[in-house]
């Protein structure tokens, strides 16, 4: 990678870094949301539901300044958790904070579709033979929502990679602490000159989304094919 | 080991309000599509859980509502049998077969794998995907990941009813082996006269929700208002042994000293079999018949004429074979003079006796 400054290398590591934290911390939970929306009536479902897409319709400024008044040093939630150890503002746990909570109804809508797609009556079955719901959850249903959960899980990778407004707006942007990919674009923007390290940068940029859907596809496809048994 | 059945629930189509006691062996829920025996089952199963009453096999009590006992699913020891199979698709034969077996504690793992394997002839299939298998080989894989789990109650929903003729007399051999020797009840739900006559060691006949008759199946089928196919589903059920397969494509039994002929069958000569005679392949002639090309007529006295709806009437006739049953027009049984007592002479047809209303007999 000699063609990049040591500036722009610095920026998609801690790109790739917050984006793979981002992606692997909210995936469970993702499984979980999905699940709880697609088979379970409970009140609030509504609200939940909203909530899960709340990111994805507000501007993403508002996201990340309702981030900075909750996870801040003096928010209700970040002053606690900062007691702990665990400090979000200004540092790329803060960022890769944002980038999941924005990545989140991407990957929820992803795996929600492909639980709705398993028959409830295989489960069924799956608890007549004697496992318990936990197990009929591992041995059947996630089994079987695989490509689903892969496929999500990419999408909120590569959604996370171009995360900007709500970062900037919750961890600002300082090299090599919170200066992700879009940051550094729009830094490099700000600074005469500074076109062709942007250029390079959105080459990466497209690279990495393109790359990430083309794997999506690849991979959901070949676990589509084993789980549909063929 | 019994199977004591009580429930009391509400559906927005009908009311379910049933109490019966199966002795062992193969119960039969008979009853048309909408009459609520998946609802049953399914309670039983404890898919649905039921507004009150209780269910137990012998002395195990699955739910209980006067008691708040009920299991979750996973603890009722089931082996489930659907009508559509309902095998993971994305495991194979072997593990949809094992996937019972996980779960069942070590020491009641009564079933031979390889036995069950053998007995359902799925040795070939075992690498295979259920997608990958014929209708026949689906069902025939899930009856044998039913009986791995080493259940104490076989639940089987119109197992059959997905498959067509054939597939259907290639399944339906497995059941009676299940029945004959398995020594654990089994729940099974049809609205087929011919399953029930093959399988039943007794038919609870529902209607509308309700248990309308209780009893062998010998005395349910006899019942035109409780076959789900109406009229047509009448017949008597016999119980036979194979004497003799003849040259010319003939099998000739023996029903209580009397002969039968049908189209050759595959039964061993001396095995006990039960075969189902429909009524409307049944005819009565009052005195002894001649220049007739059937060649099975039997004797007795008409024991009961019951008059249906439109012109015609069932009529019970006494034989050595026991009874047999005529669908006749009243027109007939006024003509022929027939009363209670009187001799007449019950002729069928032979090739009115199919293969696929004949198995083996119940122990």
């Amino acid at each position: 990678m000699g063609w990049l400054g040591p500036a722009e290398i610095e920026a998609l590591h801690l790109s790739l870094r917050v984006s793979l934290w981002a992606t692997l911390i909210t995936l469970p939970f993702g499984i979980f949301v999905a699940y709880a929306l697609a088979r379970w009536r409970f009140p609030g479902r509504q609200v939940l539901n909203g909530l899960v897409h709340l990111p994805l319709i507000l501007p993403p400024v508002v996201t990340g300044y309702l981030l900075l008044l909750t996870f801040g040093i003096q928010g209700p939630l970040g002053g606690p958790l900062a007691e702990l150890g665990i400090v979000f503002a200004f540092r790329w746990t803060g960022a890769a904070l944002a980038a999941g909570i924005m990545a989140f109804p991407l990957m929820v809508r992803a795996i929600r579709l492909s639980i709705e797609a398993v028959d409830p009556k295989l489960e069924q079955a799956g608890a007549t033979l004697g496992a318990s719901r936990l197990m009929v959850f591992g041995t059947v249903t996630l089994p079987m929502i695989l490509p689903g959960v892969i496929a999500g899980a990419i999408l909120a990778f590569a959604k996370a990679m171009g995360e900007f407004g709500a970062t900037i707006t919750f961890v600002s942007n300082i090299p090599g602490q919170t200066q992700t990919l879009p940051s550094a674009v729009y830094a490099f923007l700000q600074v005469p000159g500074g076109e062709a390290a942007a250029t390079r940068l959105v080459i990466i940029s497209i690279i990495v989304a393109m790359g990430a859907l083309l794997l999506s596809e690849y991979v959901g496809r070949r676990v589509a094919k084993r789980v549909a048994g063929s | 080991m019994s199977l004591s059945v009580r429930m009391q629930h509400n559906l927005p189509a009908i009311a379910l309000d049933l109490d019966f006691e199966a002795p062992p062996g193969v119960t039969v829920l008979f009853g048309r599509s909408g009459s609520g025996k998946t609802t049953v089952v399914n309670a039983v199963a404890g898919l649905l859980r039921p507004q009150a009453g209780r269910v137990a096999v012998g002395d195990w009590v699955l739910f209980d509502t006067d008691c708040g006992v009920w299991l979750p699913p996973h603890r009722r020891r089931l082996g489930y049998i659907f009508q559509e199979g309902r095998l993971f698709p994305h495991l194979t034969v072997r593990q949809n077969l094992n996937y019972g077996r996980w779960f069942a504690p070590r020491e009641v793992q009564r079933e031979n794998p390889d036995r069950v394997i053998e007995m359902l002839g799925i040795g070939h299939l075992l690498d295979r995907r259920p997608a990958m298998l014929s209708g026949g080989e689906k069902q025939r894989v899930a009856i044998g990941r039913a009986l791995l789990a080493s259940p104490r109650l076989i639940l089987a929903d119109e197992p059959l009813a997905a498959l067509d003729d054939a597939r259907k007399a290639e399944i339906l051999p497995y059941f009676e082996r299940l029945r004959d020797e398995v020594s654990v009840p089994i729940l099974y739900v049809t609205h087929s006269a011919a399953e029930v006559a093959r399988l039943a060691t007794s038919v609870v006949a529902l209607q509308d929700g309700q248990v309308v008759r209780f009893g062998p199946a010998s005395e349910v089928l006899a019942d035109p208002s409780v076959a789900p196919a109406g009229v047509r589903a009448v017949g008597a059920v016999l119980s036979v042994r194979v004497a003799a397969h003849h040259n010319d494509g003939l099998s000739e039994l023996d029903a209580g000293g009397a002969r039968l002929f049908l189209p050759r069958i595959a039964h061993r000569i001396g095995e006990d079999l039960r075969i189902r005679i429909p009524a409307q392949e049944v005819i009565l002639s009052n005195r002894p018949p001649e220049g007739l090309s059937a060649l099975n007529v039997l004797s007795g006295q008409v024991e009961k004429i019951r008059p249906g709806e439109g012109p015609g009437a069932i009529v019970s006739v006494n034989t050595p074979a026991g009874i047999v049953l005529a669908r006749v027009t009243r027109r007939s049984v006024a003509a022929l003079g027939l009363q209670q007592g009187s001799s007449c002479y019950a002729v069928i047809k032979t090739v009115a006796l199919a293969p696929q209303d004949v198995g083996g007999r119940v122990v």
